[in-house]
Parts: C-alpha cells; sequence; structure tokens
C-alpha cells in the first residue's frame, strides 16, 4: 500500500543554474519526513521532482524500487498552500470527483447506485477530517483551515501510497495550524502513509516529522550564483534532537531569533 | 491649534478643533440615499430628453413639416404604426420583421463564435502542442481589421445571410477565442496537478476541471463582444440585405425619414441592453460559485 522512495544521485538543473546536487536519499514506507531549508533552495523542486512534474536533470527516482512515473498520478496525492481544491465544485463534490475520474473515463461523473456508493465513501472521508457539516458549501464559503482539510480529504479518499503537503499550513492562523497538525499526524498514524511535508517552520518540522531533512547551499560562487545546487545539510531522526543542532539548522536556514524554542518530542514513539 | 481643555464644538462655519471642516465628507466618501439614487440615474435620461423636446419644439414652430426632429409624440405614433401595422405588399408587419431577421444573423454569429471561443480556447491554453501551433497564428487573425474583409466575404459567400454571419464570427470569434485561452491559462497551476494526482485523463480536466470554470467568463466575454457584434451586423446589413433592422434604418436615410430611424436605434438599444442583463442574470444563477458567491440555499 504505502510506498518507499529512494533518491538516486539527483541533480536538477534550469539551464546553467544548479538547483539541487546530487541528491542521495532512503525514505522507508511510512516515515514522515519534514523538509525545511530556506526560500530559494530547492525544497519546492524537490517537491516537483516527487509529483512527477519535473524530471531530475541526471539520477533516478525510484518508488518501490521502479521509477517513479514521470507525470503526476493517483499514486501520490498533494495538498498545497492554496488553489488545492476546485472551486466550482461542492465539498462533496470535490472529494467525489477523485472516485469519478477513476470509474467513468469518459464522462467523469457517476449515476445511480455508483454514485451513492461514491457519495457514502466521501462523505466518511470528509467526516474523519472534521467537515460532515459543511457537504453542501462551495470552498468559497470555507475558512482557510476547512479548505486545507477538504484538500486533504480530497487527497486521501484516492488512497495514495505517498502523501506530498507543500506548506499546507502555511497560510494558517497559529491556533488552526495546531488543530491541522494533530490532524495530519491522526490521519498518518491511521493511513501508514509515506509522508513528505515541506515546511518553512522550523518547530513544525521538529514536531510533525519522524525524519527532518535541512536543504541548503554549502558552496557559493559569488561570480557565478547558479553554479552550486543545494543539498541534504542535515538528515536527522526525530524524538533524539539535542539542543545544539536545533540551533545550528536555525541559524543555517535563517530562521529569526524569536521566542526560545525547544525542540519538542515528537508526541509518537517509533516502531 | 484650540486649546485642549473643555469640550470643543465645531464652529458654525464647520471648523473643527484642528480647523479644519469636519462637516462635509470628502466627495469620494459621500454615497446617495436611496431616493437620491433613483434620481441621479434618472437625471441624464431625462435630461436628454428634456433636450430633445425643447430643441423639435423650437423646430416645428418654425416649420411644421420639418422632418428632422418629430416630436416625440409623433415618434411614439410612429413606432406604434411599425410595430402594429402591416405592410401593404409583403403582409409582414415591418420592426418584427427586420428584428427577426437581424436577431438571427446575430444569434447564429455570436453563438458560433462563442461555441469556437470554448473549443478552441481551451485546448489552445490547455494544451502545449497546440497552442504552439495555433496560438501566434490566433494573435495574428485577430489584428485583421473585420471591416476590411467584408468586401471578401461578399465576393466568396455571396451576398445573402451567410456573409453576414461570417462577419460577425470574424469580428468577433477571435476575440472570444483569445480571452477563453487565457482564462485556461490563468487556472492556478495547483489545480490542474491536484486533479492528476486524481486520476484524471486530459479529457476529464477538460471536462470537470476547465469547461465548468471557463463557462461564466464565457457569458461575460460573450456579454463585452455583443457590442462589437452589433456593429459588424449592422455594418454588413447596410451595405447589402433585404430586410433587418441595419438594412431599414440605411434605407430610410435617403428620405431623411427620421420617425422610422429614431425608434429602429431605440430599439436596437433595447434589445442590445436585454441581452446584456439576460446574460449577466444567467451567470449570476448557473454559476453560483463564481465570483465567491454561495451556494443556493
Amino acid at each position: 500500500m504505502t510506498a518507499a522512495i529512494h533518491f538516486d544521485k539527483v541533480w536538477k538543473s534550469y539551464g546553467h543554474d544548479v538547483v539541487l546536487e546530487r541528491i542521495d536519499l532512503q525514505v522507508k514506507a511510512g516515515e514522515f519526513v519534514t523538509v525545511v531549508g530556506a526560500s530559494g533552495c530547492g525544497k519546492t523542486t524537490f517537491l516537483r521532482l516527487l509529483l512527477g512534474e519535473e524530471a531530475p536533470s541526471r539520477g533516478h527516482i525510484l518508488m518501490d524500487g521502479r521509477p517513479l512515473p514521470a507525470e503526476p498520478g493517483p499514486d501520490r496525492g498533494v495538498v498545497f498552500q492554496r488553489y488545492s481544491v476546485f472551486p466550482h465544485m461542492t465539498v462533496l463534490g470535490n472529494v467525489m470527483a477523485g472516485l469519478e475520474f477513476a470509474a467513468a473515463p469518459f464522462t467523469g461523473r457517476l449515476l445511480g447506485r455508483a454514485r451513492r456508493h461514491a457519495r457514502d465513501e466521501a462523505r466518511d472521508m470528509l467526516c474523519a477530517v472534521g467537515l460532515e457539516g459543511a457537504l453542501d458549501k462551495y470552498p468559497a464559503e470555507l475558512s482557510g483551515g476547512m479548505q486545507q482539510r477538504l484538500a486533504i480529504a480530497q487527497a486521501l479518499v484516492k488512497r495514495p501510497r505517498v502523501l506530498l503537503l507543500d506548506e499546507p499550513f502555511g497560510a494558517l492562523d497559529p491556533g488552526i495550524r495546531k488543530d491541522m497538525h494533530a490532524l495530519i499526524l491522526d490521519l498518518w498514524r491511521r493511513t501508514g502513509l509515506t509522508v513528505f511535508m515541506i515546511t518553512h517552520d522550523l518547530k513544525e518540522g521538529f514536531y510533525l516529522g519522524t525524519r527532518l531533512l535541512v536543504f541548503d547551499k554549502l558552496r557559493h560562487d559569488p561570480h557565478a550564483p547558479g553554479a552550486y545546487g543545494a543539498r541534504i545539510t542535515y538528515d536527522i531522526p526525530l524524538g533524539q534532537t539535542d539542543r545544539q543542532v536545533y540551533e545550528d539548522i536555525r541559524t543555517a536556514i535563517g530562521v529569526p531569533e524569536s521566542a526560545p524554542l525547544s525542540p519538542q518530542t515528537p508526541p509518537h514513539t517509533e516502531a | 491649534m484650540m486649546s485642549r481643555g473643555g469640550p470643543v464644538r465645531g464652529t458654525a462655519t464647520g471648523t473643527g478643533p484642528d480647523g479644519e471642516r469636519t462637516r462635509m465628507k470628502r466627495l469620494i466618501n459621500r454615497q446617495p440615499g436611496r431616493v437620491g439614487s433613483v434620481l441621479l440615474t434618472a437625471l441624464p435620461f431625462v435630461g436628454v430628453l428634456l433636450a430633445y423636446g425643447i430643441a423639435s419644439a423650437l423646430r416645428l414652430a418654425e416649420n411644421p413639416n420639418d422632418p428632422l426632429l418629430p416630436s416625440l409624440l409623433t415618434l411614439g405614433e410612429s413606432f406604434l404604426r411599425l410595430a402594429t401595422e402591416e405592410n401593404r405588399r409583403t403582409g409582414d408587419i415591418l420592426l418584427w420583421s427586420d428584428t427577426a431577421a437581424s436577431l438571427i444573423r446575430l444569434g447564429l454569429g455570436v453563438g458560433i463564435s462563442a461555441l469556437m471561443g470554448l473549443i478552441i480556447g481551451i485546448v489552445t491554453g490547455l494544451i502545449p502542442v497546440v497552442h504552439r501551433t495555433l496560438s501566434p497564428f490566433l494573435v495574428v487573425l485577430s489584428m485583421i481589421p473585420p471591416l476590411a474583409l467584408l468586401p471578401i466575404l461578399f465576393i466568396v459567400f455571396g451576398v445573402g445571410e451567410l456573409s453576414k454571419v461570417m462577419l460577425i464570427i470574424f469580428g468577433v470569434a477571435p476575440f472570444l477565442i483569445r480571452d477563453l485561452q487565457q482564462r485556461v491559462e490563468q487556472l492556478p497551476r495547483e489545480q490542474l496537478i491536484k486533479a492528476q494526482t486524481l486520476g484524471a485523463s486530459t479529457w476529464q480536466i477538460i471536462l470537470r476541471v476547465v469547461l465548468p470554470q471557463v463557462m461564466p467568463r464565457l457569458l461575460d466575454a460573450t456579454r463585452l463582444a455583443l457590442g462589437s457584434a452589433w456593429l459588424f451586423l449592422i455594418a454588413a446589413e447596410a451595405i447589402a440585405a433585404t430586410e433587418g433592422l441595419g438594412y431599414r434604418i440605411f434605407l430610410v436615410r435617403r428620405y431623411l425619414d427620421m420617425e422610422t430611424i429614431l425608434p429602429y436605434v431605440v430599439w436596437i438599444t433595447l434589445l442590445a441592453f436585454a441581452f446584456d442583463l439576460l446574460l449577466r442574470v444567467l451567470t449570476r444563477r448557473l454559476f453560483p460559485w463564481y465570483r465567491g458567491g454561495r451556494a443556493p440555499a
């Protein structure tokens, strides 16, 4: 069901600009990988590679030992920071869409019993994310947090093998964000999915993941800013981080000195 | 500055504690009330009617047979006659047969253009291979002044209905296609990726993601294109036709028949206004999610 991901010496460059440099990475099935890094250091490119939206310039990405498909597909679900849901469909319609695409190749719509079945499945999924009260609303009527819940339900109803989250809670208020953390951890524990989550919030990265990746450019050539790409500079199993490492990362990715953050022990224990 | 102690009241001249005017809000902040709104809306209409009435009365006082500015009453009677009396030769009622002829041309021209806009706009906006093939070509095509094509259309398609409908299509289809194409290109990348991760094929993305989202835009764009569609219709009718609203007003121009021309112009304006309203209401009814609307209760 859930998949392992292997990056084998992956490079990504656009023309002469190297974005990612020799990424080597083994992710086991069921890991919750959080990705942090300064802006413009290849986090989003990393996610686009995983989506299949971009192809590596060199190297290979393997999913369960097989090459990753070269375009986005239902085996990898995604939630973006914004625009993840369809504004012209109701909440229920948004979640049913994924089921309908698979079952009705030509019309993209289901009728009769098949439709009722899909509706029930979508409704169950929406209950799991706490949207049972908003089934017939349009996304524009939902708050930011509810829209993200919908986007998560929409992705999970397809039972993907990997879930990709691109700063999914970046635009939410701190209180709402906390609820969303609880939700995503709960869903992750229940489904056992492999999750990649990009975040610019270091604390969130430490709190949610079982493993933290830090992307950073180590080498700079001031005369050719595009000559070197970012690499994975830290790859830490979480739950056993000491304060010094945390502070090092914080300075490396340029998170401002705010209130003293202590790396929280993730609320889950590794199997 | 005035002293700070004690209550400060605006003085009779309307200056506040800092010597600023406080009574009058800025012009940009002053909203007319409900009655005021109605009055202000009616004002230019009443003004034009009044000006016309006075000018007409002045001219008619000088020469009761003056054809240029018939009185409003004469115009009303003339409109009634055009809308009710049968033509002695053909048995048709002039206004209605002209209206029917023109609206069929307009409807065909705009309808076919809208369909082209929808289909070609979506595929050029969504599919890179088609975009590469058609997009620059469409840009060039839309630069051709449609009226310059009219002689060619008459030569190629004859002076019948086809050439008039073709002129409208040449006039508005390129605009509609490019507008819809842009609309498709503006759809967030995230949505198209998301649809793919939900397993949608290109066809399903067109059918369930793109088409419903550009439909309200199509109605909007069609509404904007109607103005030029009328222009091309009347131009084509003026040059070669045997009936139609544009044909009629250009025909009777020779006799300075303002009693026919003015009611026709008002009628054309009313029709144009009605279509505009219809499309606006349709957009709101059919696509409640458009512009952040709410679901019907």
